[in-house]
């Protein structure tokens, strides 16, 4: 009996030591921990620069970086999104009949839709926006899209995220914590979770590539990735990783995404937006 | 003190249980662990196959990533060579946190590529 008290004590310690983010909370406190816990691991960097990824603990990537950004990869993306968001459709109408306060909007979304009891994300209004007007649905995770939403978060750059989870409605928590699971939850032949590269192991470096903190990862997007050679959603680069860890990618835009949009959004709150943005 | 030990007793008999459950199910079979130290090495530095090189340091290796133990001095930190195949099989029978693949139990490689890489780390 001895040995095996002794074999879970080992274990528990091993637990605690491996999962410095044990998050058993509200989402305001989860909030908070995980923000400090970056901060902590990272003290040099400045808050608002998490919004720039690993470029914000990489400097040699950030020299790279830097040149990129002197001329964009992204800007004829936000120059076709320009011309869609004018473009009227079939019926005269346009997007800004749906969207009366403009394209600077991204700060707004996500968010819990109490009518349709989940999470609306920018590219589903985007769509409904669309087919409400006659219009075919645009795919979510590249093309014509990113280029709206390239245009889109361009406008919307230093709105700062501020995700609201509405204590009135309980799905709005339920949705919130299937999110956080997501992220947390061990997936694919590999075994990973998006928290076992991004959280604990963040800063550290797989071959030569160092591993971004998850603190700050929804803010610039879309994004061009020179991987891709053009631009694509977040929900792009979700299914990207999950195939990366031999998992079976979830459909863009379908529940599992856009809760985990909501739960990794939510904990950037106080961020700004800096999209469309470029990376490796 | 004795009903707080029964109920101690109690509770440790459940987790051992629970323990015992799942040591089965991710136990290793056996095999026999004479494989191939030299084609071991490639499955330790292919990108597709084991990527050993992507989390540990290799003697030998380019590049190396610096997330895992760096794979020296091997024989001092296992056992035997079962002990380390166990644990290439599936680390999170240690510890269930360990980031690791588990690469025997999830059949990430053939029984042939495992124990030639066991072979091949074991020799570092």
């Amino acid at each position: 009996m001895n040995k095996t008290l002794t074999m879970l004590s080992a274990l528990g310690v091993g637990c605690l030591l491996a999962a410095p983010l044990a998050l058993a909370s509200t989402p305001e406190e989860d909030q908070a921990l995980w923000q400090t816990y970056f901060e902590k691991r990272f003290p040099q960097v400045p808050k608002q620069d998490f919004a720039n990824g690993v470029y914000a603990i990489d400097p040699v990537g950030r020299e790279n970086w830097e040149a990129i950004e002197e001329f964009p990869p992204y800007e004829t993306a936000i120059s076709n999104g320009e011309e869609m968001w004018n473009t009227p459709f079939a019926n005269g109408k346009g997007y800004s009949d749906c969207f009366p306060d403009g394209p600077a909007i991204a700060g707004k979304y996500p968010y819990w839709d109490k009518d349709k009891g989940m999470v609306m994300t920018l590219p589903l209004a985007i769509n409904e926006c669309r087919t409400a007007n006659g219009e075919k649905p645009l795919k979510y995770k590249k093309g014509p899209i990113a280029d709206l939403l390239s245009y889109i978060a361009f406008e919307s750059r230093g709105q700062v995220i501020n995700v609201e989870i509405p204590k009135d409605d309980p799905r709005a928590l339920e949705a919130y914590e299937k999110g956080k699971h997501f992220y947390f939850a061990r997936r694919g032949q590999l075994n990973f979770s998006c928290a076992s590269c991004h959280a604990g192991n963040s800063g550290t470096t797989l071959r030569t590539e160092i591993l971004s903190p998850a603190f700050g990862h929804t803010t610039h997007f879309p994004v061009y990735r020179s991987k891709w050679g053009e631009m694509g959603t977040l929900h792009r680069r979700f299914s990207g990783c999950n195939e990366q860890v031999r998992a079976k990618a979830f459909e863009a835009q379908g529940e599992e995404y856009r809760d985990l949009e909501y739960f990794m959004t939510y904990m950037n709150n106080g961020l700004e937006l800096n999209g469309p943005g470029a990376r490796k | 003190m004795l009903p707080n030990s029964r109920t101690l007793l109690g509770t440790t008999a459940a987790l051992t249980l629970v323990l015992a459950g799942t040591a089965a199910l991710a136990a290793m079979p056996e095999m026999q662990l004479n494989g191939d130290a030299e084609a071991g090495k490639e499955v330790a530095m292919d990108r597709s196959r084991g990527n050993c090189i992507a989390c540990h340091l290799i003697p030998g290796g380019d590049s190396p990533g610096a997330i895992g133990p760096a794979l020296v001095a091997i024989q001092t930190r296992y056992p035997s060579k079962e002990d380390l195949a166990k644990q290439i099989w599936d680390p999170t029978v240690k510890n269930p946190e360990a980031v690791m693949p588990p690469f025997g139990k999830y059949g990430i490689l053939s029984d042939k590529e495992f124990v030639d890489v066991v072979e091949f780390i074991w020799a570092q």
